[in-house]
């Protein structure tokens, strides 16, 4: 279970979240959702321990990793964690079964002799095959985003954390990202918390959803609650609408009625 | 307008104080490390190739011409005093072994391999492969950092053995060939005058050298902030800051030296 209380995170003098507070039991999925700069991938750095909260506190089964006394303590929470990246963060220099079974080293202690064998078991989960060699750059975005999530699973986790995994892929290859994300959590049982502003994606694979704005949680419920929404936030969210209590500029600079004149 | 000023001027020491403490952490992670966790061999093998393939060919060209332009230079002066060119092994000798080797070396080291690792760890930094590294259960500075200080570290002072040899034989081709010097008397010039203790003096500046550089460089490439742009101003950076640190450095480090009696 992770527990969020009151998650305070500051970058100099800016205030990206104001006191969050959520909670994921197990085996649920919560998507976060919110427009961009709303704090939602900094949320999921502090959930992960690549940031430490300025205020409040994050907890997973109870331990916090502001709290780890040593590294065996943080790899321990570490260990608990798969990430997905926004853009996969793959690492150019190696090749693809080498980038999966990198997590392996150090979170698991399973011989290196079976590197190979299980990175092409967790591609073969992802619906890929025959690319073990290949580098990173020799393959598309929605190849790039299954090799991540092949790599997120290789350790098998308890909880997986999806930054944005449809961002910047066509529709048809975000619902087949959708599906893949559905059918992980049904063959491994994980835990998962997904941030994405693709609503499409939210209803499908929710169990929950929780909508962030100007570093708040506005509203938590299931994905029927925030279609039928009376909070206009969350309809306008939701939605899509450029007219609402939500609002964005169209430039950022307006000419002056007056220079119009 | 003043309070304009003062407010820059404490903006921008703040700045350079923060970036000194961010720095000092690294270090100390860095020996932390070295001495806490099992070294990565692989990636420091692969750095040391890297490093050192990388820089050998320009490092023995620069030293070659420097020793040339040294043998000119002194052979010419002193011929204008004496009538005959002097002492011109003996002069390229001290000047190669104890200063510009390791000085002209580490300048070559910072422009190609320093580079390279500021690009490549910064674009690691903001396509967020670093944060990766952490979630993989792995820290940044025991598989980054780590391999390209201690490759650093081995291969500096190897260069720097080598490109002594490089800019006396510079020198000396210039002795034979512009002079007639008879290279009995070029290589004499040299034994008679110098000791071990003055190869020393370069060889250990150049650990001075590979240190500062290398941290400087991994420093720059893991504070990278703000897409490709940023990756280019921290590449620049690490260039120019390692200049820098080479040439305070080689003034300390010699200061030291001379104190102890290693010259």
């Amino acid at each position: 279970m992770i527990e969020a209380r009151g998650v305070v995170k500051r970058f100099g003098s800016r205030t990206i979240l104001r006191g969050v507070d959520i909670s994921v039991a197990t085996g649920e999925t919560l998507v976060i959702i919110g427009g961009s700069g709303c704090g939602k991938s900094t949320l999921l750095k502090c959930v992960v321990g690549l940031l430490h909260p300025d205020g409040g506190s994050v907890t997973v089964d109870g331990r916090d990793i502001a709290k780890c006394r040593n590294e065996a303590e943080v790899a321990d929470y570490r260990r608990r964690f798969g990430y997905l990246f926004q853009e996969g963060a793959l690492f150019d220099s190696m090749t693809i079964w080498e980038n999966v079974t990198f997590g392996l080293r150090y979170l698991t202690d399973i011989s290196p002799a079976r590197y190979r064998r299980l990175a092409r078991e967790k591609l073969a989960m992802v619906g890929l095959k025959d690319i073990e060699d290949f580098r990173p750059a020799e393959l598309s975005g929605g190849m790039k985003k299954r090799v991540a999530l092949a790599r997120a699973i290789a350790a098998e986790p308890s909880y997986i954390l999806y930054d944005e995994p449809t961002t910047g892929l066509d529709p048809i290859m975000s619902d087949v990202i959708n599906d893949l994300i559905l059918d992980l959590q049904k063959q491994l049982k994980v835990t998962s918390i997904v941030v994405t502003h693709d609503m499409k994606s939210a209803y499908k694979i929710a169990s929950r959803i929780a909508m962030l704005h100007e570093g708040r949680v506005l509203g938590q419920g299931s994905p029927n609650d925030f279609k039928t929404s009376a909070d206009p936030r969350i309809h306008q969210f939701v939605n899509g609408l450029s007219q609402g209590p939500i609002k964005m500029k169209l430039k950022d600079y307006e000419p002056d009625a007056a220079e119009g004149a | 307008m003043i309070e304009m000023w003062l407010s820059a001027l404490g903006g921008a020491a703040l700045g350079v104080m923060e970036s000194a403490g961010q720095f000092a952490l690294l270090v100390q992670s860095t020996v932390r490390w070295m001495f806490k966790s099992k070294i990565e061999w692989r990636q420091t093998l692969i750095q040391c190739a890297r490093i050192g393939a990388d820089s050998l060919p320009v490092t023995l060209m620069t030293t070659f011409f420097t020793g040339m332009v040294l043998a000119l230079q002194g052979g010419a002066s002193t011929e204008h005093f004496f009538n005959q060119p002097l002492f011109v092994g003996m002069l390229v000798g001290f000047a190669i072994v104890m200063e510009l080797s390791p000085v002209m070396t580490a300048l070559v080291v910072a422009g190609r391999a320093g580079a390279a690792i500021a690009a490549e760890l910064g674009t690691m930094k903001v396509t967020e492969q670093i944060d990766a590294l952490y979630t993989l259960g792995t820290d940044p500075v025991r598989y980054l950092v780590i391999p390209r200080v201690l490759a650093f570290i081995l291969v500096l002072p190897f260069l720097v053995v080598i490109s002594d040899f490089s800019g006396i034989l510079g020198g000396y081709l210039v002795a034979k060939v512009k002079y007639q010097i008879p290279p009995s008397v070029f290589w004499h010039d040299i034994v008679d005058t110098m000791r071990v203790r003055h190869f020393m003096h370069g060889y250990i500046k150049a650990y001075v050298f590979a240190v500062a550089v290398s941290l400087i460089c991994c420093y720059k490439g893991v504070t990278a902030r703000g897409g490709a742009e940023g990756v280019g101003k921290s590449t620049t950076q690490a260039v120019v800051l390692s200049m820098v640190a080479i040439f305070v450095l080689d003034y300390l480090a010699t200061a030291v030296l001379v104190a102890l009696g290693i010259t």
